[in-house]
């Protein structure tokens, strides 16, 4: 068995979070090498070293990878995975869009987004938006899997691993970077905060979302989203929690105008204590708030956000 | 240019998926199925690509059981040209793997020589998201995964992507696959004369080996169970109970 991780590093920016909660889940098995492909990996490749159970920091420089555009990160990566038995990255927007392209190019099943590693070749994933739970035992040689990254912690920084250069051709005729509209925020990650306030279209504008964003303040919070307000344009898409957006689990999710859907749950409902604020006392998300609070939010979050 | 858009039948999203008592699998026995939702808005693009006169052919393709053909006819009552169903199981209960759906559409793609693959980013069943990207693999084609913009320009199309920093933009040349996004569009409704027309359109029926592809299974599923539940909480009475609450758990 060797297992390898692929760091998530965008535009020379090591993802910390995501990288180390993959490294992580794959030390269930054992120690892993950390592949460092970017512009720029002098920084990653020494957080990455630090990190504990990791044993070499493999470091892939190169202009190409600053976007980690899915057809040249793939193609390169094939040669440095020869060696592997398993390879994970998380199960980002990053490690979604190129783990399956791997797993195309080799003819190989990819097991996407394990909320759990139970041996070398079986794992547990949630399938119809978390409503169940499977277990799925791989007869590839090669083990691609991402990994939901809010079902694991971060690992302790004590580590000192090897850092090794390794070259790589290649090129990318294919797709071309035009521009990225990145969100810019000095609050926490959505993913890796330990309290998140979620917006939903009980706010009802953008200008509204500005209760949320400050109450979020209050407490040192992510601000989250349900879809609706995404699609309403009160939140950035990025915003998004939910089957098909981002997965939380901080130690507080307040989810404010929200009625609770299951594809929303699906992205929170394993966060350590939910609270609600909706004005309907039948809305769904009461069933699995451990506490709620039946008020209009208009008159509720500015009073909790001066009280608190 | 031809525009091929695969179409999954899954559990339609409004119901809840319950785990068998045997630990088996979901029941889709007597339930309602859809058209993925992503599917739909994939298919939608399509059609607004080819209103736009930038394409002259939709086909629209489904994988897995003869019950799929309904599926099929709503793709084509919502305006796709011609459809394709691939017959490669006779168990709902079957999920045909990404992997092996991929090798078909690649299949299905040498032949018809399509420009342009879009694809739904993830089934709302398995919830893998792996299909476009294994695709256009296969093929080598180019990949733009996530679109929650499409801009086609002669032989490249500009795809902007949902990507968890934010938006991403760029320029994939053609022959391409692209996976779409909730915000790419809302999908239409077919009306009732094109339900009528659908009912003539051409679907096609094929078998895998007619493709030589072969069924496979890399994921064996062991057990199916039900998520740890979470219980109903407390209903406060007030704000300042409210307030208490949240410090105590902010920071604990
Ligand atoms: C394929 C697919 C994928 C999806 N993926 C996601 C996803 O990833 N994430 C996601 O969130 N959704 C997702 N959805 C959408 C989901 O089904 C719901 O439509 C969505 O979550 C609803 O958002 P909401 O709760 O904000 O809006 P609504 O359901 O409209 O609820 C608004 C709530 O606000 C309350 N409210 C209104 N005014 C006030 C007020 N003044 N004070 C207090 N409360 C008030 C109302 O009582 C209501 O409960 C997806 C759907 C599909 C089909
Ligand atoms: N059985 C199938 N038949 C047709 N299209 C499919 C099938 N399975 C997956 N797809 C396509 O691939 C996309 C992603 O599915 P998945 O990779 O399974 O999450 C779907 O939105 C469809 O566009």
């Amino acid at each position: 068995m060797k297992i390898l991780v692929l760091a998530e590093i965008n535009n020379g920016e090591l993802a910390e979070d995501q990288t180390s909660k993959t490294v992580s889940a794959a030390s269930t098995l054992g120690k892993v090498d950390v592949l460092c492909a970017s512009n720029q990996c002098s920084d990653a490749s020494t957080n990455i070293a630090k990190m504990e159970n990791v044993e070499t920091v493999l470091v892939l420089e190169n202009e190409l990878f600053a976007q980690s555009l899915a057809e040249s990160y793939s193609e390169t990566m094939i040669d440095t995975l020869k060696s592997y038995s398993h390879v994970f990255a998380p199960s980002s927007s990053f490690g979604k869009n190129v783990l399956p392209r791997i797993g195309g190019m080799l003819d190989v099943m990819v097991i996407s987004d394990v909320s759990k590693v139970i041996s070398e070749d079986t794992f547990e994933r949630p399938v119809y938006a978390g409503n169940a739970i499977q277990t799925v035992q791989s007869i590839d040689k090669l083990k691609l899997i991402s990994v939901r990254t809010s079902n694991y912690s971060a690992v302790p920084s004590t580590g000192s691993a090897n850092i090794k250069k390794i070259d790589c051709k290649g090129n990318n005729p294919l797709t071309t970077f035009v521009e990225n509209k990145m969100q810019t925020s000095d609050r926490p990650e959505l993913t890796s905060a330990k309290v998140v306030v979620s917006g939903g279209r009980g706010v009802g504008s953008k200008e509204n979302f500005e209760i949320i964003e400050g109450l979020a303040d209050k407490l040192g919070a992510a601000v989250g989203a349900s879809r609706a307000a995404v699609d309403s344009g009160f939140a950035p898409n990025d915003w998004q929690v939910g089957q098909t957006g981002k997965v939380v689990a901080p130690d507080l999710y307040v989810a404010v105008g929200i009625s609770g859907a299951i594809q929303h749950l699906a992205g929170m409902k394993d966060s350590k204590v939910i609270v609600a604020i909706n004005k309907d006392e039948e809305a769904p998300i009461f069933q699995v708030a451990d506490f709620g609070l039946v008020d209009d939010l208009f008159k509720a979050v500015p009073e909790i956000e001066k009280k608190i | 240019m031809k525009i091929l858009v695969p179409v999954k039948r899954v559990l339609d999203y409004n119901v809840k998926a319950r785990v068998k008592a045997d630990g088996s699998g979901i029941d889709l026995a007597n339930v309602k199925m859809s058209m993925n939702p992503f599917d739909e808005i994939a298919l939608e693009e399509a059609i607004r690509i080819k209103e736009k006169g930038n394409a002259e052919e939709i086909i629209a393709v489904s994988i897995g059981v003869q019950q799929n053909q309904e599926t099929l006819r709503t793709a084509l009552a919502m305006g796709a040209d011609r459809a394709i169903l691939v017959v490669a199981t006779d168990d709902v209960h079957n999920d045909i793997e990404p992997l092996t759906v991929a090798n078909i559409l690649a299949s299905i793609a040498l032949k018809e020589g399509p420009s342009l693959i879009l694809c739904g980013k993830q089934a709302i069943d398995n919830d893998f998201n792996a299909t476009a990207q294994m695709l256009s693999a296969k093929l080598k084609w180019s990949q733009a995964t996530f679109a929650s913009e499409i801009d086609v320009k002669e032989d490249i199309i500009r795809v902007t992507r949902e990507v968890d920093g934010g938006l991403q933009t760029i320029d994939a040349k053609m022959p391409a696959v692209v996976s779409v996004d909730l915000r790419l569009n809302e999908p239409r409704y077919a009306s009732l004369p094109n339900i009528m027309k659908a009912k003539r359109k051409p679907l096609e029926e094929v078998n895998p080996a007619d493709l030589g592809v072969e069924i496979t299974q890399r994921l064996k599923v062991i057990k199916t169970k039900e998520p740890d539940s979470r219980e109903a909480g407390l209903i406060l009475e007030n704000i300042d109970q409210l307030v208490e609450k949240i410090q105590e758990n902010v920071g604990g």
